[in-house]
């Protein structure tokens, strides 16, 4: 079985910690793992701000660099979202297309529905603040969200539960956006800078070590707030939780080895 | 240009009273709340909603068919029914109706359609006077503004406002803001304007085509006065708030309060079919673009909207900005989908006052896929050339990065070399609005396909400018 | 209205005749697989009744006879100091306001008590129905200070799909649900009940076995 490991460009270049505790953690479960180098990105940005022609290059480039994998997997929601979702509006007529969606996965997605590893061997003794990120939620559905009312297994909460230690603390609003959007960061910066800062507040009043989420698009704008407060909150993707990272590693973002669990 | 309205802006100027965007957040965060216990109180919440997704896709497919059996069963109930192309036409009906009566004095409760088509000032300009008769309404009203939500007009305004402006032109007690007080004093007010009136305006929840008949929900009872007091009654309706028959409002009236207030019903739903003895009933059947958006596959569904509000009360967005920095009739995501389709140019800043979370869709009654909306809204902005130069040139330039793949590498090398060795001053600055209130990452030194070239293919990558020996960070 | 009027009717449906929309089936409300057939139900429809119309700032009385109804009427402070009183609901309740002597409902405006009948509740929103078969002036069931509804324990029903069942075609031009006494939450979202409608509204469950 071949997987081809999805790098979000920005993890790619900014947080390659995450994607290192990604495949560290799917070639622990004896997966063979590539990672197709002429990757970059896969229009997201540009599908978001509506040049679809922008964008429509990169998600061609894209069908052409995955499809001979049996399994893509991506640790990301939103990015997963983009080609589960939207390549259609870029992609629809290229006879690839509906295969490859339905062989990408998010990398929780993957582990809880695909592929399940144990991680109750694994301890990680911290309260942490799940963020849930809303392209996992509302268009993965990774979880139920607190709008609808349909009862679906939390798949990132479920991976998290497995380890030791961890405990989750209860939050005032469970799943309400960051306010990252993308380009909506900058382009609609005094709402996004409000949304992030209730946010880590919603976080600091539950009394979190640590946010954690699948996107760590969510956690770049997030931590940007946080580091600018001096806030004592870490962030951390979910897969450098299950990957054993510590808190006091993880918001450097530079690769490291496994290290102890002290703060 | 100067006619276009940007959301950014607006958004900012509210929030930049930090104190009263968290109140409006908090206010209307309880709304939601309100309607989440209510959603959870019935376990076929969902099967309603999809319920009435289709009575409402059904409807607007056989709009012309339906609109013509609602009039015909109108008619036969006593009814005059009247049509209009766009405002404009709406405008000269209802002013002629009221001239007829030799009438000065309407009461209107509350109708998004007559906000839309601006009928207040026409008539007054034609000597008419006009109270809006909902709380929130007269008070906006007093106020010269306009309402910043579709179900809770005044939800911008503190009590202690609402009492300077009550003391203004009511009298009240300079410096109070007891709501209750503040409610009593309209009460008196109002329904001496509901007696003097001798006709009544009320907008349509519902209108059924099997009966003819429409249906009107308030809490505060005030369409029911309006309604029940002046010989003439006048219904202003959009040609989309047909439903086919009667039993499809079990469907609706069960989701409308729940969705719009967290309540289990409208402490008034009235039923109309029929003119009082001796009295008229009229309704004006409005298209002014609607007719548009059903020619669309993409936004016809937005036609099913049965204006609760919902999406409005979980908006992330709406909550910190407030309605009236979507400078449009109607706000929010719907508000959103629904005035591009009336002017694009004018409201293009709206379909990017969002962060694409997904909420308004899921909490909508009706499931209108509204982010989605707003989405397929951006493509149209960007291909009819609405957006500024600058974002479009970017997306190019970014397209072609990473179409090439080395390029990229380089200059992803080179832009974390740079924040590394960059003065703040350089990095933290106007022309870098993210770092205005957000630190950037710290740039690692390797990116992933660097590492993954070094430990996985054991062939070190030319990063352009990489240093060996880095792997640990700086 | 004139020929641009009718002009306008036909432009109107000329052009959406004009785009063919594909059609979507009608779903049923009532049968098998349908809304109702999964619509929440109440083991004891009265008792929620009861709660629910509490539940929507109303007070809800249940009492075994309409004399039973006028006692406790007349220990309300509210009933006792209203001067004008109307009642529809036959001799056991005195009233002092005549509706059939009123020609206009403008003279309605200094109404301080109504008590009406209300053909039958529902459970799941504490809402009554009442039409204008037996009411002149529909005004007064708005206009009035203080509103009390009689509605027969026997009548209440779960949800609102068995309620529009009931309530079949209309006959009459005017028919209300009403949940509760009047109320608003426009200024800061701080609940008042007497908005422009009746101040309190007292509903009185009577048990009336067939």
């Amino acid at each position: 079985m071949r997987v081809g490991l999805f790098v979000p460009c920005y993890i790619d270049q900014m947080y390659p910690d995450v994607a290192v505790a990604t495949l560290e953690l799917l070639e622990g479960a004896g997966l063979k793992v590539e990672f197709p180098a002429a990757q970059t990105c896969c229009g997201q940005p540009m599908a978001n701000t509506g040049c679809n022609d922008a964008a429509r290059p990169l998600a061609a480039r894209f069908l052409d660099l995955f499809d001979p994998f049996d399994y893509i997997v991506c640790p990301s929601g939103s990015c997963t979202s983009m080609v589960r979702n939207h390549f259609s509006d870029l992609v629809g007529n290229d006879p690839r297309l509906a295969s490859i969606q339905s062989r990408t996965f998010e990398f929780c997605e993957f582990l809880h529905d695909v592929h399940p590893i144990d991680f109750s061997g694994h301890r990680f003794p911290f309260r942490v603040g799940l963020h849930q990120s809303c392209h996992g939620l509302r268009e993965l559905r990774l979880g139920g969200d607190s709008e609808q009312m349909i009862e679906r297994p939390d798949k990132v909460r479920s991976l998290l539960a497995q380890v030791q230690g961890l405990s989750f603390v209860e939050l005032q609003r469970v799943d309400e956006c960051c306010g990252f959007g993308g380009t909506f960061a900058v382009n609609e910066r005094a709402v996004s800078v409000a949304m992030g800062e209730d946010r880590v507040q919603d976080h600091l009043e539950a009394g979190a070590e640590v946010m954690v989420a699948s996107d760590m698009s969510c956690l770049m704008h997030l931590w940007g707030l946080i580091s600018r407060q001096g806030s004592p909150l870490a962030v951390m993707h979910v897969a450098q939780v299950l990957a054993g990272r510590s808190p006091s590693v993880s918001v450097k973002n530079s690769i490291k080895p496994k290290a102890g669990n002290a703060l | 240009m100067a006619t276009v309205s940007e959301h950014p802006e607006k958004a900012a100027a509210y929030i930049a009273d930090r104190s009263r965007s968290r109140w409006h957040d908090g206010a209307l965060w309880f709304v939601r709340s309100k309607r989440d216990r209510m959603a959870h109180s019935l376990p076929e919440w969902e099967r309603l909603r999809s319920t009435a997704s289709q009575i409402k896709a059904h409807t607007i497919a056989n709009l012309p068919e339906i609109l013509q059996q609602f009039e015909a069963n109108a008619k036969a109930r006593g009814v005059h029914v009247h049509w209009a192309a766009d405002a404009q036409e709406h405008n000269e009906i209802v002013l002629e109706i009221v001239r007829k009566q030799n009438a000065t004095r309407v009461v209107k409760s509350k109708s998004m359609l007559t906000e839309e088509c601006h009928l207040n000032p026409h008539l007054e300009a034609n000597g008419i006077e006009v109270i809006d008769t909902d709380l929130g309404e007269r008070i906006v009203q007093m106020r010269g503004e306009r309402p910043s939500h579709i179900v809770l007009p005044a939800i911008h305004i503190k009590k202690e406002e609402v009492g300077e402006t009550f003391a203004k032109y009511l009298g009240t007690e300079p410096g109070a803001s007891d709501p209750q007080y503040l409610t009593e004093a309209a009460r008196q007010h109002l329904r001496s304007k509901f007696l003097e009136a001798e006709v009544g305006i009320t907008g349509v929840n519902f209108a059924i085509a099997e009966t003819g008949g429409f249906v009107v929900c308030t809490n505060e009872g005030n369409a029911d006065l309006g309604a029940s007091l002046p010989r003439v009654h006048i219904a202003c309706m959009g040609i989309e708030k047909l439903i086919p028959r009667l039993v499809d409002l079990s469907v609706f009236v069960r989701l409308l309060a729940r969705s719009a207030t967290g309540q289990p019903i409208t402490t008034y739903t009235s039923h109309f079919h029929g003119p009082r003895p001796g009295c008229e009933l009229h309704i004006v059947l409005v298209d002014n673009g609607r007719s548009r958006i059903r020619d669309s596959d993409e936004f016809r569904s937005a036609l099913g909207c049965i204006r609760c509000g919902a999406c409005m009360n979980t908006c992330p967005v709406f909550r910190r900005s407030g309605g009236h920095s979507y400078d449009a009739v109607v706000p929010g995501p719907i508000g959103s989908v629904l005035s591009p389709a009336a002017d694009t140019k004018q409201h293009r800043s709206l379909p990017y006052a969002c962060s694409l979370c997904g909420s308004c869709t899921d909490v909508c009654p009706v499931k209108i896929p509204l982010h989605h909306q707003l989405l397929t809204w951006r493509q149209q902005i960007a291909s009819q050339g609405l957006l500024p130069v600058s974002k479009t040139a970017a997306m190019r330039a970014g397209s072609m990065l990473f179409q090439h793949p080395r390029i990229y590498a380089l200059a992803g090398a080179l832009g974390r070399r740079a924040l590394r060795w960059l003065p703040k001053s350089w990095i933290y600055n106007r022309a870098n609005p993210w770092g205005l209130d957000r630190d950037l990452p710290e740039p690692p030194v390797e990116s992933f396909r660097s590492w993954w070239q070094t430990n996985r293919q054991g062939t070190s990558v030319d990063e352009g400018m990489k240093s060996k020996g880095a792997k640990n960070g700086k | 209205m004139g020929s641009k009027a009718r002009d306008s009717r036909q432009a109107i449906l000329d052009r959406l005749r004009s785009r063919e929309v594909t059609p979507v089936e009608l779903p049923a409300i009532f049968g098998d697989d349908s809304i109702s057939q999964v619509a929440i139900g109440f083991d004891d429809p009265p008792t929620q009744f009861a709660g629910t119309v509490e539940a929507v700032g109303g007070l809800c009385l249940q009492v075994g006879s309409m004399q039973e109804a006028l006692n406790k009427l007349e220990q309300d402070e509210v009933y006792r100091d209203a001067a004008r009183r109307c009642s529809l609901v036959g001799d056991e309740i005195p009233g002092n306001v005549n509706l059939q002597e009123i020609e206009d409902p403008h003279e309605l405006s200094s109404l301080d008590f109504l008590i009406a009948r209300a053909e039958f509740g529902v459970a799941e929103n504490g809402a009554m129905w009442i039409t204008d078969r037996d009411i002149r002036h529909r005004a007064s069931l708005f206009i009035t200070q203080h509103l009390a509804l009689v509605v027969s324990r026997q009548s209440i029903i779960s949800n609102m799909h068995q309620a529009y069942e009931r309530i079949g075609q209309p006959e009459t031009p005017f028919g209300v649900f009403i949940a509760g006494p009047s109320k608003t939450a426009d200024i800061e979202q701080s609940l008042v009940l007497g908005a422009h409608g009746c101040r309190t509204l007292t509903v009185f469950l009577v048990d009336e076995p067939a």
